[in-house]
């Protein structure tokens, strides 16, 4: 067996895709859906934007199927902005992946807010010269992941909700699974690699560094400059906002405000002003009024 | 030696492990405190105009004017670079005009064309990680070239400022944060211009 951990024997490509996660690390990663909005998320400091038809909220409340985005509307936000563009394909769509890496996306989200495509498989993200973020609620979820070669991991979270509680359980779950892992004696490990479904030599490596090969982000129901702050107190290294800017009463004080909290997590007296007078946040749906049917943290397999 | 590391937003994580390596000391600044604090200071990879506003917003874009004309070694790598350079092409984004060169942002290609290649120093060899990187499109006869790919430089110097196109954080190549921690010292600007 080898003595270099898994990362440490992975390929260029691989290292120049989470290279890039790395680069968006203390950010905020916007949803938007016109270049306008992405514009304003630009400056207001996001760190990338995700182009997408409908935020989670209007998935929510439109149903229905939710695919890739039109090209042209990609596009015309790829144009607006300078910052890092990112899109979302369906779980398991191979075909919208290749699709959205012909236009030079800088990530691709395989994502549970759309509909998924395939109900058994994700698609295997290694064959790709994008790379791929995908969302987990617990550690064999991102490992498999990683397995099949996401260069970032975001927690799930409930999306669409402005409710943080499943962000918070999600991290919580995860950052529980990695401190079992660590505390345990190693003839453990390949029976709990089998209860998480998590292939055995990224639980090893994780057994050893005490975090994921691939950054680690939150995403799911962040409303407030607090609920961002909260993930990065609870050991996120950047934040997914979704729905949470732009269902909100003043977009362009909230997405600056939001962008301020996730630098200055651990200083309580910026966040404090950091979080006046931003006018209404989302309303938003409570978890305990959302039925499970309702819920899509649990696509993904 | 306490080596700052601005961490607003980017990679600062990976230059904190590098500088630790090398068994310095090492810490974020994110603070008008921290960066007073700060013998030397590295600038990460990143999205140079989320840092630009960050700084910018809360009051530290003067001070560090202030620091690097004063001679603390500052080293930029990527959006560093950027925000050391002295403009950037077709854009009016505010930099800090730390080395007198002009930059192209996102100049070598999106994502997708992001690349890893060696490249000779002198008699050294270093492996260069390029993501999404700022292009050296011209430079005043004050920089020093250390490192060039293709036609244009990667590595370059002026005074107590140091840049790099890539990231050398990220392949475990050390050499160039032992260059930045060893052999440059603080030099005061004189004001010629």
């Amino acid at each position: 067996m080898s003595e270099q951990t898994w990362s440490a024997r992975q390929t260029a490509t691989w290292k120049s895709k989470t290279g890039l996660a790395e680069m968006l690390k203390g950010g905020v990663i916007m949803d938007v859906v016109t270049p306008e909005q992405a514009r304003i998320a630009e400056d207001a400091g996001a760190a990338a934007v995700m182009a997408l038809e409908r935020v989670p909220a209007d998935i929510r409340k439109d149903g229905g199927v939710a695919r890739m985005s039109d090209p042209d509307m990609i596009e015309g936000i790829q144009k607006a902005v300078t910052i890092p563009v990112m899109a979302k394909c369906r779980i398991g769509h191979i075909t919208e992946a290749r699709i959205l890496e012909t236009m030079d996306i800088d990530f691709i989200d395989e994502s549970e807010v759309l509909t998924p495509a395939d109900d058994r498989y994700h698609i295997w993200k290694e064959d790709f010269r994008v790379p791929f973020v995908c969302g987990c609620r617990n550690l064999g979820e991102a490992l498999r992941r990683i397995g099949e070669g996401a260069a970032m991991i975001r927690t799930k979270g409930e999306a669409g909700t402005g409710d943080i509680l499943e962000a918070v359980r999600h991290m919580r779950t995860l950052k529980e699974d990695i401190a079992l892992i660590q505390a345990l004696p190693k003839e453990t490990l390949m029976t709990r690699a089998k209860e998480l479904g998590a292939p055995f030599h990224l639980l090893q490596e994780v057994a050893a560094t005490g975090r994921l090969p691939v950054p680690n982000f939150s995403a799911g129901g962040v409303a407030t400059p607090a609920d961002a702050a909260l993930m990065m107190e609870l050991g996120a290294e950047a934040v997914f906002v979704g729905s949470g800017v732009f269902k909100s009463e003043n977009p362009e004080k909230r997405a600056r405000a939001i962008v301020d909290a996730v630098t200055f997590y651990n200083d309580p007296g910026k966040l404090r002003d950091i979080s006046r007078s931003l006018g209404g946040a989302m309303t938003g749906i409570g978890m305990d009024e959302l039925a499970p049917e309702l819920r899509i943290a649990g696509r993904g397999w | 030696m306490a080596v700052g590391i601005l961490a607003l937003q980017g990679g600062f994580d990976a230059h904190r492990k590098t500088v630790e390596s090398l068994g310095f000391e090492a810490f974020s600044v994110r603070s008008a405190e921290e960066l007073e604090r700060a013998e030397r200071l590295i600038i990460p990879g990143g999205e140079s105009t989320v840092m630009t506003r960050l700084l910018r917003r809360f009051g530290l874009l003067t001070l560090l004017r202030e620091r690097i004309a004063a001679g603390m070694p500052v080293f930029g790598t990527c959006a560093g670079m950027i925000l050391l350079s002295s403009g950037v092409a077709g854009s009016d984004q505010e930099t800090l005009g730390a080395i007198d060169i002009e930059v192209a942002r996102n100049a070598y290609g999106r994502q997708s064309e992001s690349f890893e290649t060696p490249l000779n120093w002198g008699d050294r060899v270093l492996s260069a990680l390029f993501i999404r990187a700022p292009r050296i499109t011209c430079r005043g006869k004050g920089v020093e070239v250390l490192v060039s790919f293709e036609d244009a430089p990667v590595l370059v110097r002026q005074g107590s400022c140091l840049a790099a196109s890539f990231h050398p954080e990220l392949t475990g190549y050390k050499g160039v944060h032992r260059y930045f921690l060893n052999e440059m010292d603080s030099e005061p600007r004189t004001n010629e211009e």
